[in-house]
């Protein structure tokens, strides 16, 4: 389906664009990476931090530096978080009742912050490479 | 209350800063205010859809489809702030010189707005889908009444008004001879910035990697969390900590929109702004 609205929207573009193919082009290259097949996922190691009462537990994640790793956020609250971290560059929202898995890493040993952006005051934790 | 004023604020400011920069940009261009209000129309019912759609966005794309659907609509704003500023340095100075004379060229005027439009819609759709989420979730959490959680994302949303009525306004002032200059160099900048925002998401879901990651680290001088640091985030990109990927996205759509738009004066017979005052 979003194969479909692409290249519907690259035959608009085409029709409505002054530019020239080989102008528009390089865009095009770029908008049509956004549907690389995802890269098998399985092998990396995962820790899982569930959401309750819009609180991180653990609120610690304790990962090894230098290696990919996935972090499976379970929110078990009736309402959405935003999974947010300017250190991790992740941004993320959860919604109620589900998990999401975000790939961290390869990190560097140290100390980055993340907090659930609807519920700063609360949902505070960090994951911590070593 | 003003959990949910900051909140709705910091949301709301990036798609107001968009939406002064466009309104000003384009301000000879006739009948524009129904597209840039078709636009903000647009984007908040999108909002809302993709508020309720979330799950199953999340779900697609082996769970990587949030990623996957920012991207593909910043890619879609990046194109079109592209193609308006290429037709803007074929069309501004006659624009500037005579706005009735494009009336001889309705359709393609329309299609630069229509342009406008899907930006405008995009920017709010993107920040307001997360606004909608928010407050859904406070509210439903049931620890602020409904009219406390009402004032302040009416609070929230005014500021950032504010933010993008302060811009619009600042640029109209900007002198007639580097307006264009002034507007197009805005432009391309928030193109650039939104390419680099979707690299960040391409890399969150594993479809590019990072390369060196970070090139650079200002986040002890400039906090991306500051004022100014949110300010220079929404209007030119600034990353304290930006990865390999984002700099080869900001500078290929930079040098990409520049190129188009030197080509695009170079094909129109009457030069633009900049070139007439040197």
């Amino acid at each position: 389906m979003a194969l479909m609205a692409l290249m519907a929207l690259m035959t608009l573009m085409t029709k409505m664009t002054p530019m020239t193919p080989t102008r528009a082009l390089p865009i095009c290259l770029l908008l049509a990476l956004a549907l690389f097949p995802i890269a098998a996922l399985a092998e990396d190691p995962t820790f899982t931090v569930v959401i309750r009462d819009h609180q991180f537990q653990p609120a610690e994640v304790r990962i090894p530096a230098g290696k990919k790793v996935r972090l499976v956020v379970d929110n078990q609250d009736a309402t959405a978080e935003e999974f947010e971290s300017k250190e991790l560059k992740r941004e993320k929202v959860i919604p109620a009742k589900s998990r999401a898995t975000i790939l961290i890493g390869p990190l560097k040993q140290g100390r980055y912050p993340f907090v659930g952006e609807f519920h700063e005051q609360t949902a505070k934790g960090v994951v911590i490479a070593e | 209350m003003l959990g949910a004023a900051i909140i709705v604020f910091r949301e709301s400011f990036e798609a107001a800063l968009l939406i002064g920069i466009i309104a000003a940009a384009t301000r000879a261009i006739p009948r524009r205010g129904r597209w840039v209000g078709g636009g903000v129309l647009a984007g908040m019912l999108g909002a809302a859809g993709v508020a309720l759609m979330t799950g199953r966005i999340a779900q697609l794309f082996g769970g990587m489809g949030q990623e996957l659907f920012n991207a593909t609509i910043l890619g879609l704003a990046v194109i079109m702030l592209a193609w308006h500023n290429i037709w803007m340095s074929v069309h501004g100075a006659e624009l500037a010189a005579d706005a009735r004379r494009v009336g001889r060229d309705v359709t393609e005027g329309r299609r630069a707005l229509s342009a406008i439009l899907v930006v405008i819609a995009v920017a709010v759709l993107r920040e307001g889908s997360e606004t909608a989420l928010f407050l859904y979730g406070m509210l439903s959490g049931g620890t602020v009444s409904s009219g406390d959680l009402l004032a302040g994302a009416g609070l929230g949303l005014a500021a950032g008004a504010a933010v993008g009525a302060v811009m619009y306004a600042g640029i109209l002032r900007v002198p007639m001879r580097w307006f264009f200059t002034v507007t197009s160099a805005l432009i391309l900048l928030l193109a650039s910035a939104m390419a680099a925002q979707m690299a960040r998401f391409l890399i969150q879901g594993d479809v590019l990697p990072s390369l060196a990651e970070p090139v650079w680290d200002t986040s002890r001088m400039l906090p991306a969390g500051s004022p100014l640091g949110a300010f220079l985030h929404a209007l030119i990109g600034y990353d304290p900590q930006p990865s390999g990927m984002q700099l080869v996205f900001y500078l290929v759509t930079a040098g990409v929109i520049w190129a188009g738009m030197v080509l695009g004066r170079r094909r129109n017979h009457i030069p633009a702004g900049p070139r007439a005052a040197a």
